[in-house]
């Protein structure tokens, strides 16, 4: 499938700004899923500093905002060719070893009720299966919803509050997978939804490695394996490691996010 | 301590001056006592006109003190130093290998030789350091290897300081305060200079600069500012170097480079000399809430835009029980033995060694894997029946975190005291530079001395004095 996809995150600032940077993390790169046709970052009110893959492979743009500017603007565009390998990316491996994608971290440690969740796959003889099944309770124990959780909630906040979005499933399927000892991580990128052009914003899902079939990916909002209809931007162990942008400001600027994207075949 | 063990005097032997000691008791013998008390009280009124002092961290009142010095210089022979030198050059060429092999193709892990457990429970393990090499594949472009002596040919690496090693201002102002109270000695005594540090150290660094830097590398120190405790050694480095002091607040990244802020606009930054810890290093990357580092700096070293010394997470290969692998290291990177040798180290989180540690206690130094600077360490011998029990309690609960060695019977080498000579324990810290084109050794070192009869801490946060050190040109 061929997806036109067009990003714009756009940071208005209530007084001009002295000094912010961002790491934008918003360009795609090949894989057995996806092939980037074309793609391209454009920035208003800001200049890409620097350029580089990090150490998960993300490529990643440094952005500073212009002094004094009060919009930034950053607009990923482009086309990929998506494949449907039912989910699975397989065994590819970077420089991160597999042993890393097993340590929790401040977001995805977990507590009573991850370790509950994680107590139903105990009996499982069939792994696929068991995170199949597991990723339907997160949904059914934290149904997707706005307004509860936020950026820093955690897996073990998002099921207490019984709500979240894609990055508290996320965050809970990762916490699950390494309870029982599968690497598993964070994956950023864009989903197609087929009833609309206009997306509500971008997604999150996790890829848990699996033995036999390497990384597999799970959309626990969804309840589905990522197929022809995704696409792949960032990857890391929690949502700080991969989030398609993550920034830091200077000076006392309150800032207004307004994200449009689009994502259409 | 027990009185019994027989310690490794450096100055005397069988009754007789050890050689590399001959001229200096020579020249000792003709001095009068109150002149030399004169002198020493005339060395320390030196050293407060200097600035030079150290807060103690752990101290409440945290007052500025000033680390006592020693006028008898410790003296090591030229061939003793030939011997030591490549066993540290040595031990420096593998750690830098082994950091590289760790953040990268992790054939050490791989091969069995390194348990995984001990890179992926270390805290100093940065992975953002994962697949990356450093210019010029330098991490600890300075190195302090702590080095204790036994006996007439037995040195042991102590502790390798591969992430910040601090004290080498002290080395440079004890041989200035020297030559300023004795300068007869050194017409006499031919001693290796080690003057020439900050001027290896900025020649060294400079040689680190990423690929793509034109002309001569623009070298800074970055400290984290006047309160830190080694604010005089930053400040005394750059000074001396001949480069800018500067502070996170002075950096920002201007057109993909760290720049520093000048009368005339931005100058870029080639080789960033920091003494900020990794974690306060850059908040965009680590610690968001730190005020001292540098908002990107990680972003610019990974597109390979500036050299960071030492690199981050160099820390790992300080880890106590890494070191307890360092033998096997030295060898996997060289295919050599190594040269200088390890102290025996028991690892407590394997049972039979903490058994073993539990059960001889008292004759045993345990100390934390992660620690530093003396501190959280038990040294058996000197401690009360409640201390051991304590620790032992310590042990049991945490077992991992503490390695455990003998208590060694480190050299003396004689302080001056208004009754005269009177020996006391010393250890070692020699000055590393390592650079895409070698590594260069200062001769001599810091010697930190335990001022206090019998003890065997010479940690300056735990009443630790220092001399001179001498290699002789022999």
């Amino acid at each position: 499938m061929q997806l036109r996809i067009s990003h714009t995150t756009r940071y208005n600032y209530d007084q001009p700004v002295v000094y912010a940077l961002q790491k934008v993390r918003l360009r795609p790169v090949d894989d057995p899923m996806q092939t980037v046709v074309d793609w391209r970052v454009e920035i208003a009110g800001g200049t890409c500093e620097t350029s580089y893959r990090d150490h998960y492979g993300n490529h990643v743009d440094l952005v500073s905002t212009t002094p004094g500017e009060a919009e930034l603007s950053i607009t990923a565009s482009g086309t990929v060719d998506t494949q449907d390998t039912a989910g699975i990316l397989g065994k590819r491996y970077g420089r991160a070893p597999l042993w890393h994608f097993k340590q929790a971290t401040d977001l995805t440690a977990a507590g009573e009720r991850v370790a509950a969740l994680a107590e139903t796959t105990r009996e499982k003889r069939d792994t696929l299966q068991a995170l199949h099944d597991v990723s339907a309770d997160i949904l059914r124990a934290a149904p997707y919803g706005f307004g509860k959780t936020d950026a820093n909630s955690t897996a073990e906040d998002a099921l207490a509050l019984a709500q979240g979005v894609c990055q508290d499933h996320t965050h809970i399927m990762l916490a699950v997978a390494r309870t029982i000892g599968l690497p598993a991580r964070y994956v950023s990128g864009y989903l197609m939804m087929n009833d609309r052009v206009d997306q509500d914003a971008s997604h999150a899902w996790t890829e848990v490695h699996v033995p036999d079939l390497g990384w597999v990916g799970f959309d626990v909002s969804n309840g589905v394996s990522p197929d022809e209809r995704y696409v792949r931007l960032a990857v890391g162990r929690d949502a700080r490691d991969a989030a398609p942008i993550s920034g830091l400001r200077v000076g006392n600027a309150d800032e207004t996010l307004i994200v449009s994207l689009q994502v259409q075949q | 301590m027990n009185s019994k063990v027989q310690h490794f005097s450096e100055m005397t032997a069988d009754g007789g001056t050890r050689s590399p000691y001959t001229a200096y008791d020579g020249w000792f013998a003709q001095q009068d006592n109150a002149r030399l008390a004169k002198k020493s009280a005339e060395a320390e009124a030196f050293f407060r006109r200097s600035g030079i002092t150290f807060n103690v961290y752990g101290q409440s009142d945290a007052e500025e003190r000033l680390i006592p010095f020693d006028l008898v210089p410790r003296i090591i022979s030229g061939r003793e130093w030939t011997k030591l030198s490549r066993g540290i050059d040595q031990r420096v060429r593998a750690i830098n290998a082994f950091l590289h092999d760790i953040y990268n193709r992790q054939e050490i892990l791989r091969a069995g030789v390194v348990p995984t457990s001990l890179v992926a429970q270390n805290d100093a393990f940065l992975p953002e350091m994962m697949d990356f090499s450093p210019p010029g594949d330098v991490y600890t472009h300075i190195v302090g290897t702590d080095i204790v002596r036994t006996g007439e040919d037995d040195f042991f690496v102590l502790e390798d300081n591969a992430r910040t090693p601090s004290g080498v201002s002290y080395m440079l102002e004890n041989r200035e305060t020297m030559l300023q109270m004795f300068p007869e000695l050194f017409s006499k005594i031919k001693v290796q200079r080690v003057s020439d540090y900050p001027k290896q150290l900025r020649r060294s660094l400079e040689a680190s600069a990423p690929a793509g830097c034109k002309g001569r590398p623009c070298v800074v120190v970055l400290t984290p500012g006047i309160h830190n405790s080694a604010y005089y050694e930053h400040s005394f480095l750059a000074d001396q170097m001949g480069v800018e002091l500067v502070e996170g607040h002075d950096l920002r990244i201007v057109d993909g480079h760290v720049a520093m802020r000048t009368t005339r606009g931005y100058k870029v930054i080639d080789v960033i000399y920091r003494r900020v810890d990794d974690e306060f290093l850059d908040p965009l990357t680590f610690n968001p809430s730190s005020m001292l580092g540098v908002p990107g700096i990680m972003d610019v070293y990974r597109a390979g835009n500036i050299a960071i010394a030492n690199a981050p997470g160099t820390g790992v290969a300080d880890d106590k029980a890494i070191y307890s692998y360092m033998p096997e290291i030295v060898e996997f990177y060289t295919g050599e033995r190594a040269i200088l040798k390890n102290v025996e180290t028991y690892r407590c989180s394997e049972p039979d060694m903490l058994k073993y540690v539990l059960d001889n206690l008292a004759d045993l130094v345990v100390k934390e894997v992660h620690g530093s600077g003396g501190y959280g360490m038990l040294v058996g011998p000197a401690a009360s029946k409640k201390e051991l029990a304590e620790f032992a309690d310590k042990l049991r609960a945490r077992p991992g975190n503490y390695i455990a060695q003998p208590t060694l019977s480190l050299s003396t080498v004689p302080i001056f005291t208004e009754a005269g000579l009177a020996p006391r324990h010393v250890d070692l810290r020699p000055f590393a530079l390592v650079s895409p084109g070698g590594v260069d050794i200062t001769p001599g070192g810091l010697t930190r001395v335990a001022l206090t009869e019998g003890s065997l801490v010479v940690n300056s946060s735990q009443g630790g004095g220092t001399k001179d050190t001498w290699v002789l040109e022999d």
